[in-house]
């Protein structure tokens, strides 16, 4: 079954390696450990993905929200605190609305229980309704007041100053409980359901986040953010990037190894046979919707630690920067072409996905000057002129068109899963 | 009375817009469902594919409509039709049918109709660029004034000419799918497959022409959409982004697999949307002066912000799901 040595996965992983010394050679040192450390981020969301859409057949096509919840609360934990905002009485009024607004909650949650107390069910539901649309007016536009004037007096709330891996860990406990919430409503219906809330779970987070201008400055971004590491001021970019990089690699370590265990333990066996028999699964007394819960929501913690990381490392709070295309079809492609399933495989397809990304945005600029230079010179065409935006516009076919060849030609992965068979 | 017409022009008006585009959408979402049993995520680009041949075609005969007194993108628009049937058909042989043969999952089938969208975009993109362009080219886009004959109403209801064509154009759709469902053999046979695809199968009805159907209804609906919403305000090739929730709400509120409940649940999303984005303090100005003195009305008493109208159909998504998955119409659970 095992072999004394695995020449598939040793081959790949050298010849990654030397795509990578390709990379350093030729882009110099704090370009290529920049690159690296992205894909290291990278490698963390595509492990959750792989958890998701490997280990249990889930189909996450809102990556990007929950990388999104990530950064938002690496942002958050890490930048320094706003006097201008904690020395008023705004706090106080801020913390009012939300009092209002959880009263609210639970007066519309002991709504929905009238029916204990003898209220017909009609007429509960009726209440509920109307309770619910008043207080929501009420509470938001409670909160409308307090917003408007944050923005217009102190800019935003500012940060809690506190140390960069606070942040990590609360993005990923932010992202688990909207991935719990999602996961609650969709998973016990067939999968298309899930890949359509958290497409759309995606966009709202993300449209959430842009317009709040009181709590992320929206569209102004907010920058910079602190490292977990000493910055490079103090160690210059290389240096500074390699201990970054060293960071992620222990995140990534001790994530690889927990899943190792948990993949060959009886929990992992069981997620394996749910995915591949779900009726024998449950013949065997297994709870599938449950598991299935766990599952989801473990993948979307793992997605908000990537996010956070990543967006920690670039330094800045942009909203608009998340794109499906980037945070969630790539990583989709990672998973897919390392191999679902084997978080070997997908690491490796993490970083070797990531440097194709990064290197096709010159390669492809360089193509197509010399096709526009070409077709000057030959048949004398007019030059579009916007060639670097139109080559960005190429990307996004070229990684569709990857998920559909890898889909039809590969759809095992490079590294493919092990499946153990016991004789 | 003017608060009236204030809620006709903004609500009624705009709400049946968008309510016969996601209807539009939604019939083709529900009819591939139906038939080939998996959510296709890349309908909302075919409606922007659509728009895009239209886009070009007007570009090079920018007068052709002068001649019948239409705009040359509504007479150019079955040219587009065909195209993006066509268009269907062939990434249906070319991405979907290999997989279809190797019996895979219906989910690798949504994750292969996401590369198609990703690859439309781009190639749509990069022949369009990123920027919107209007789809009157040549004419200027009338707008009607009807003015009431009220006397406290003295603001008139505004429709433009793309409005009245699109409803034109809906009904006629709906009513010809109806017809062609019903009554003609063809039609009988996709409902048939719909039902039962191995009995279908079996009682000698050819499975692949009914798929080369399916694509050609469904493409040539999402051009027309396309084609009518861009007329109604401009092409840009990112608005499959904004079409994409609302169109699959639609289909899951009506029930999948259901087209008559595909109309139905793109006007209840259409509606929804205009009306939760709506200002009601507007409509409760008149009667302001009965209120009692603590009941201050604030300015803006809309649900939610035309900035998160994207969260209206994402709610109606939820709460259907919750309470009744099957849709409104009672259509197979997917």
């Amino acid at each position: 079954m095992t072999r004394a040595l695995p020449i598939r996965e040793l081959s790949l992983f050298v010849g990654l390696l030397v795509a990578v010394l390709a990379v350093y050679a030729a882009m110099g040192a704090a370009y290529s450990t920049r690159m690296l450390v992205e894909a290291a981020c990278y490698a963390i969301l595509a492990l959750g993905l792989t958890i998701q859409w490997g280990y249990a057949g889930q189909f996450n096509a809102g990556v990007m929200g929950f990388v999104a919840l990530g950064g938002f609360a690496a942002m958050f934990f890490s930048v320094p605190i706003n006097p201008a905002f904690w020395n008023s009485e705004m706090p106080g009024e801020l913390g009012r609305a939300l009092l209002a607004l959880v009263a609210s909650i639970m007066l519309i949650y002991g709504a929905t229980r009238l029916d204990r107390l003898g209220i017909p069910k009609r007429l509960r539901t009726l209440i509920a309704i109307i309770l619910a649309v008043v207080l929501y007016l009420v509470v938001i536009s409670m909160l409308r007041d307090v917003t408007g004037e944050i923005e217009s007096r102190a800019g935003f709330i500012g940060g809690l100053g506190l140390p960069a891996w606070v942040g990590w860990i609360f993005g990923g406990m932010l992202a688990g409980g909207i991935g719990y919430f999602i996961g609650r409503i969709c998973l016990g219906l067939r999968s298309d359901y899930l890949a359509i809330a958290t497409l759309g779970i995606a966009e709202i987070i993300k449209a959430f986040l842009k317009n709040s201008d009181w709590l992320t400055r929206g569209t102004a971004t907010v920058s910079p953010l602190p490292w977990p590491t000493p910055g490079a001021r103090d160690l210059g970019f290389v240096l500074a990037r390699a201990l970054y990089l060293s960071v992620t690699a222990v995140v990534i370590a001790v994530i690889f190894f927990l899943l190792h265990r948990a993949y060959h333990a009886p929990w992992g066996r069981m997620i394996r046979a749910i995915r591949d028999n779900e009726v024998s699964a449950a013949a065997m007394g297994k709870d599938i919707n449950r598991r299935r819960l766990e599952i989801f929501v473990l993948g979307c913690i793992l997605m908000g630690i990537g996010g956070a990381a990543l967006t920690s490392f670039n330094s800045i709070f942009n909203p608009q920067g998340y794109l499906p295309l980037n945070h969630t079809f790539l990583v989709l492609v990672m998973v897919i072409l390392g191999g679902p399933g084997n978080n070997l495989g997908t690491i490796f397809g993490a970083v070797l996905v990531y440097i194709i990304w990064i290197m096709s945005e010159p390669l492809a600029l360089f193509l197509m000057e010399n096709a526009a230079t070409l077709g000057q010179g030959w048949f004398g065409w007019e030059d579009p002129g916007n060639l670097d935006s139109r080559a960005l516009q190429a990307r996004v076919f070229v990684i569709g068109l990857l998920i559909s060849l890898v889909l039809r030609y590969a759809p095992k992965g490079l590294i493919p899963e092990k499946v153990p068979r016991y004789n | 009375m003017n608060e009236l017409v204030f809620f006709i022009n903004n609500v009624v008006v705009s709400g049946t817009v968008s309510g016969s585009i996601y209807a539009m959408g939604a019939i083709g979402v529900t009819l591939v469902f139906s038939i080939m049993r998996f959510a296709h995520f890349a309908h909302a680009d075919m409606m922007t594919l659509g728009a895009f041949v239209v886009l070009l075609l007007t570009t090079l005969f920018p007068e052709v409509g002068g001649v019948v007194g239409l705009p040359s993108a509504l007479l150019l628009l079955p040219i587009a039709m065909a195209v993006t049937a066509v268009a269907a058909v062939g990434i249906d042989r070319t991405f979907y049918k290999p997989l279809r043969a190797h019996d895979v999952k219906p989910i690798v089938m949504v994750i292969a109709s996401l590369g198609v969208t990703l690859m439309l975009q781009g190639l749509i993109r990069l022949f369009a660029g990123t920027g919107s362009e209007s789809l009157y080219i040549a004419e200027r886009k009338d707008i009607f004034r009807i003015e009431l004959p009220f006397e406290l109403a003295s603001r008139p209801i505004v429709v433009t000419e793309p409005q009245i064509i699109l409803f034109v154009f809906a009904i006629v759709a709906v009513v010809s799918l109806h017809l062609f469902l019903s009554r003609s053999r063809l039609g009988k046979a996709m409902r048939a497959m719909s039902d039962n695809p191995d009995l279908a199968r079996a009682s000698g009805i050819n499975t692949n022409t009914i798929v080369a159907v399916t694509w050609v209804i469904a493409g040539s609906l999402a051009a027309a959409a396309g084609t009518l919403l861009s007329l109604d305000v401009a092409f840009k090739p990112d608005l499959s982004f904004f079409l994409l929730l609302p169109i699959f709400a639609a289909a899951i509120v009506g029930g999948v697999g259901h087209p008559y409940g595909a109309i139905a649940g793109g006007f209840v999303v259409g509606f929804a949307e205009t009306l939760a984005v709506f200002n009601w303090s507007v409509l409760l100005r008149p009667i302001r002066d009965s209120f009692p003195e603590w009941l201050e009305l604030p300015s803006n008493l809309a649900l939610v912000g035309t900035e998160y109208k994207i969260v209206v159909p994402f709610f109606i998504l939820v709460a259907i799901l919750v309470w009744r998955p099957t849709g409104i119409f009672k259509g197979k659970v997917i």
